[in-house]
């Protein structure tokens, strides 16, 4: 048998997301077949055919397929279970979205967000917003598994030479109709995926006092901006920047928090990161706790000293 | 046009989880429980729609232990009108917890199924969609504005950087993000009338529900970060940033 991952396609092909996913199902240790499904979309299922440690490619087109609609994908996904062992795909909306529906249809006890593969049935998975882990044996038979991307290197997008096989697409549900999608035109790198996050806590005092406090630092170091649900509920940062179990979980190589008092959802949220700074004038904040490196300042001060000194180098 | 809200009574968002001594489950002794956050928005959602005249009912259901007394009393004390609480001996995973939360709809039949986008106890983000499959009912998940006209729901949905939007055929499963609203406080006045509200117990034994699970081996706290150093000044921050190569 074989395991199949669950390809999630954007506007530029095939999201970096599933090559972590292609990452963690190879450690299945199975031959790894990767299904890729929407409109028109026979030039990005070629492309796919040259991703490392894939073997073969299923590709399956039909606008139903258009925009990843659960209602749609999870029949196809009941009709080709049948023939793997294991069906995988990343932790992001997407993934989320589609593979717990395929799971009730197929009734499988699925494994969410796994961050670790012991063998070909345990998983560590995080719960409590990262602050627990828990290890869990799937029952034998089909296994059901969304992974957190940003543990598991994504493979190379080329250097494989994997077979293409044409599928027939399932009907459309009739059910849903996709209107629109609106993404965040971003001018700096997205949260999730940004090599240095820069975040900021109440403490910041106002929207302006946080925007005008942390961009001209996240201008130089290239960074996303974050905050602490604090600030995101006091409406000083937008919602979509919020950073912890309640908002989008992060693993940068830098993670700067700046008046943070460390939440433990927020924590949950960081604690992947590779080095992560405090800045807080509170010595006992527990940031610190988990902190490679603190500061106890005043981020007012230690913002435009920092920013000069990066500038200066 | 009825709804049905499912809750779960988790650990307060507030309090730190400590594996317990045997380390199959976390401590839950003497800990604070309350309604999971999400689930609150999606009780908020509900009422508001019932106080807009969209909605005529509104029934809240969770599947748990007895104790889920205390949060589908709370839900009451929001504005839901009766609770169901169908009564299981221990916490249910996603999948026994759609299956009787789809024989509950079955007996009910809803308009629209609400609930929050995720627990924060398992973090699974699973029990909706795998309802919404097992009814073959339209989904959105992670909503974060759901309006209803004509028999359908639009829904805008929390996605990776950014938001979509779903027209959706009721009857329909719909998860919500805290983006949805703010829950309201709760008054005393509202508590004292909550209390004359009916919660229907129904033992689990009166279903006939069979799910696979995932047999838990180990519940533990993640492995510590090395511990950190408290630097002096910004000079220092920046070497010690320098030394370890992150900066860019």
């Amino acid at each position: 048998m074989s395991v199949l991952v669950i390809a999630e396609l954007d506007s530029h092909g095939i999201k970096a997301a599933t090559r972590s996913a292609i990452c963690a199902a190879s450690q299945l240790g199975e031959d790894v077949h990767l299904l890729v499904t929407g409109n028109d979309v026979a030039g990005i299922a070629l492309e796919a055919t040259k991703i490392a440690g894939v073997s073969k490619v299923l590709h399956a087109d039909a606008l139903a397929y258009a925009h990843g609609l659960a209602e749609n994908l999870a029949p196809l996904l009941v009709q080709l279970a049948v023939n793997y062992s294991a069906l995988v795909a990343a932790a992001t909306s997407f993934g989320k979205n589609v593979l717990p529906r395929a799971a009730a249809l197929l009734d499988v006890a699925m494994v969410s967000e796994v961050i670790q593969i012991i063998n070909a049935t345990t998983f560590v998975r995080p719960m409590y917003a990262g602050n627990i882990n828990a290890t869990v044996v799937a029952p034998a038979g089909l296994r059901i598994l969304t992974i957190r991307p940003t543990v598991f290197e994504a493979v190379a997008a080329t250097g494989g030479a994997a077979a293409l096989e044409t599928l027939t697409a399932t009907a459309e549900s009739g059910q849903t109709t996709w209107l629109s999608r609106d993404l965040v035109q971003l001018d700096r790198p997205e949260l999730a995926t940004a090599r240095v996050v820069i975040s900021g806590g109440r403490s910041l005092g106002s929207a302006e006092g946080f925007k005008s406090t942390l961009t001209p630092l996240a201008d130089v170091l290239g960074a996303a901006i974050g905050a602490t649900r604090a600030a995101v509920d006091a409406g000083m940062a937008p919602n979509d920047s919020q950073v912890g179990q309640t908002g989008t979980v992060v693993a940068p190589e830098l993670y700067m928090a700046f008046g943070v008092s460390g939440a433990a959802q927020h924590v949950g949220g960081i604690k992947d990161s590779k080095v992560i700074v405090a800045v807080n004038i509170d010595a006992d904040a527990p940031i610190f706790q988990v902190a490679d490196y603190g500061l106890v300042a005043d981020l007012f001060t230690v913002i435009p000293e920092l920013e000069a000194a990066l500038k200066a180098e | 046009m009825k709804i049905l809200v499912s809750i779960k009574r988790v650990v307060d968002y507030q309090i730190r989880p400590r594996p317990a001594q045997d380390g199959l489950d976390v401590e839950l002794t003497n800990v604070k429980m309350s309604i999971n956050p999400f689930d609150e928005n999606a009780v908020e959602g509900a009422v508001r729609l019932k106080e807009a005249g969209v909605a005529s009912e509104v029934v809240v259901v969770a599947v748990g232990t007895a104790a889920n007394q205390d949060v589908l009393r709370h839900a009451l004390a929001m504005g839901a009108d009766r609770a169901i609480l169908i009564e299981t001996p221990a916490v249910v995973q996603p999948l026994t917890a759609a299956k009787y939360l789809q024989a509950i709809v079955q007996r009910e039949a809803p308009d629209l199924v609400l609930t929050g986008k995720q627990a924060i106890d398992d973090d699974a983000a699973e029990t909706a969609q795998m309802l919404a499959g097992l009814l073959n009912w339209p989904q959105a998940m992670f909503a974060s504005s759901i309006q209803l006209a004509d028999g359908r729901a639009t829904v805008v949905r929390e996605i990776d950087g950014g938001q979509e939007t779903l027209s959706l055929q009721l009857p329909a499963v719909i998860s919500v993000d805290l983006r949805l609203n703010e829950p309201r406080f709760i008054k005393l006045p509202a508590l004292m009338m909550a209390k004359k509200k009916p919660i229907e117990t129904l033992p689990a034994a009166d279903f006939s529900v069979s799910a696979p699970v995932l047999t838990v081996l180990q519940i533990a706290e993640p492995p510590a970060r090395k511990p950190g150093k408290i630097l002096n000044n910004v000079a220092e921050l920046v070497a010690a940033l320098r030394a370890e190569k992150v900066l860019p």
